[in-house]
């Protein structure tokens, strides 16, 4: 299942993507109550969106973005456009999505 | 006046048949109307967002994609995986289990007990030959009641109380325990969600009592998961220091029988969005 | 041996978690995540390390939206939106934070400059969300509470 559920939609012009996405976002400084080990840090870093193969946007992320992290921006465009959200983590991890503005 | 009248009526056990749970229910939602004049009452169901404005707006914007939607598709895919004998949840549900959250807690008088969803989805498992799971720790079981009650917002809760000994006395026993104060901090539910619902605990306001069920499973950001109705009660017991009950427990599931009652003609919205 | 361990450990469902999508990392030329400005603790050579100097400039076309009170430090909704016009970018500093950087937004020409996510709060703290115009650097700060829950544990 993809870790990425997004929604996007167009008035006046301007598509507003809104993406949520599956991820645990571990800083990296919380115990494991039973083991008492230190979790590791776990988080994304880097999310890119395109339109219709153009770059949008570039978001740098740094541990502090909550758990399951949501994302919201804006740009010119128009229904029907095609729209890549991508993901890496500080693991080498990586998801990508597609889907349609409304 | 509210708290002499359930004081009388569970002080005096042989006139209980005067104690119609319709009466209660009557007195019990009144009482939430007059505090709060201004909440439409379809708007209980929203809990503590119903009565705080700020929460409220944090809320809203959480609502714009909430957490719980992971969760909502997750308990999509368990509700329809397989079980080892090849039959699925839906095979124990009315409607195969799609917008029957409503009909949830039911006193089943066959077998003389109060029904809840996850306690069907538990007794589905087991005429399946499965392992009943946990009402803990928001794994599949959460997953699956989510989903369902996903399925079936908007849905009223209409819960019946049989005309049977039995039946009213799990009522009457959901609301004993509702009313009783217990524990080192000596509360009862009462306490907080019915007669100091709105005001401060610290920096948490309680909610009121109608509605609380309506939104179960909750999905809690604070603790990054699910949490069923009966591991907040559990949990709500443990924070004042009482005896604390396990998740389809008989105590447990009184209790999620009369809350639920006492939201009749709310509508179903949960996977709800809580902190 | 990291992504194995990341699926065993996984808290978030019970069920088996298919496998994450092996998809393949190409090289592509976005800015590299800047992990020096990630990793300071104060917020002044926070700022320094994003922009290279301090001169930041209080503007009421710099809109941030946050609670006065968040309902729960762990998950605080922030937006900001500008009608400064040639935004290269967006920075969300929260003061307080062990780390005050939280999030940068690098928009291009098609992107509208205006966005929006959730973030995590340790405590009571100064959120300063920071737009770069032009040359310039333009920003706006609002406290937001955290508080400690009472009973709801």
């Amino acid at each position: 299942m993809s870790t990425i559920k997004m929604r996007s939609k167009e008035a006046n012009g301007v598509v507003t993507v809104k993406a949520l996405i599956r991820h645990p976002m571990e800083t990296g400084a919380r115990k494991n109550k039973k083991t008492g080990d230190m979790i590791p840090a776990h988080y994304i870093q880097e999310v890119h969106s395109k339109a219709n193969g153009k770059d949008v946007i570039t978001i740098h992320w740094g541990p502090a973005v909550s758990k399951n992290p949501y994302l919201t921006f804006k740009y010119k465009g128009n229904k029907g456009d095609e729209i890549e959200i991508s993901w890496v983590d500080n693991q080498g991890n990586a998801d990508t999505k597609m889907g349609k503005v409304k | 006046m509210l708290r002499g009248i359930f004081a009388i009526i569970f002080l005096i056990p042989a006139l209980s048949v005067l104690a119609s749970p319709e009466r209660d229910f009557d007195k019990f939602v009144n009482h939430f109307k007059e505090r709060f004049p201004n909440t439409p009452y379809q708007d209980y169901k929203n809990g503590v967002y119903s009565i705080d404005a700020s929460a409220r707006e944090q809320w809203e914007a959480m609502e714009e994609f909430p957490p719980y939607e992971l969760n909502v598709d997750r308990g999509e895919e368990l509700f329809n995986q397989t079980f080892k004998n090849g039959n699925t949840y839906g095979s124990c549900f009315e409607n195969d289990g799609i917008g029957i959250r409503q009909n949830y807690p039911y006193f089943d008088t066959g077998k003389n007990k109060v029904i809840t969803l996850e306690g069907a989805l538990n007794d589905c498992r087991v005429k399946n030959g499965e392992k009943p799971l946990s009402y803990f720790k928001g794994k599949e079981l959460a997953h699956v009641s989510a989903y369902m009650a996903y399925t079936s917002r908007g849905n009223k809760f209409n819960v019946q109380i049989p005309n049977t000994s039995e039946a009213l006395n799990a009522y009457e026993k959901g609301k004993k325990l509702y009313f009783t104060k217990k524990g080192q901090l000596n509360f009862s539910c009462a306490d907080c969600h019915v007669y100091q619902t709105g005001t401060k605990l610290r920096a948490d306001i309680p909610s009121p009592a109608i509605g609380h069920p309506t939104h179960f499973p909750v999905y809690r950001s604070g603790m990054g998961r699910l949490v069923t109705l009966h591991e907040r009660f559990a949990g709500c017991l443990n924070r004042i220091r009482a005896k604390s009950f396990k998740g389809g427990s008989d105590e447990l599931n009184n209790l999620e029988f009369f809350t639920t009652f006492m939201s009749n003609g709310l509508e179903v919205n949960g996977p709800g969005s809580r902190k | 041996m990291k992504r194995r361990n990341f699926i065993k450990n996984s808290m978030l469902f019970a069920g088996a978690l298919t496998a994450l999508p092996a998809v393949l990392f190409t090289k592509k030329s976005y800015a590299a995540w800047p992990k020096k400005s990630f990793d300071i603790k104060d917020l002044t050579d926070s700022v320094n390390s994003v922009y290279g100097h301090n001169n930041l400039e209080e503007s009421s076309k710099v809109k941030l939206k946050a609670p006065s009170i968040a309902e729960n430090g762990a998950i605080v909704p922030i937006n900001v939106s500008t009608t400064l016009e040639d935004v290269d970018s967006i920075m969300i500093f929260v003061e307080n934070n062990p780390q005050p950087l939280s999030s940068g937004y690098q928009l291009t020409k098609l992107a509208q400059p205006s966005i929006g996510t959730r973030l995590k709060m340790g405590k009571t703290s100064n959120v300063m969300a920071a737009v770069k115009s032009g040359d310039k650097v333009y920003t706006s700060t609002q406290e937001v509470k955290v508080t400690i829950g009472g009973c709801g544990g």
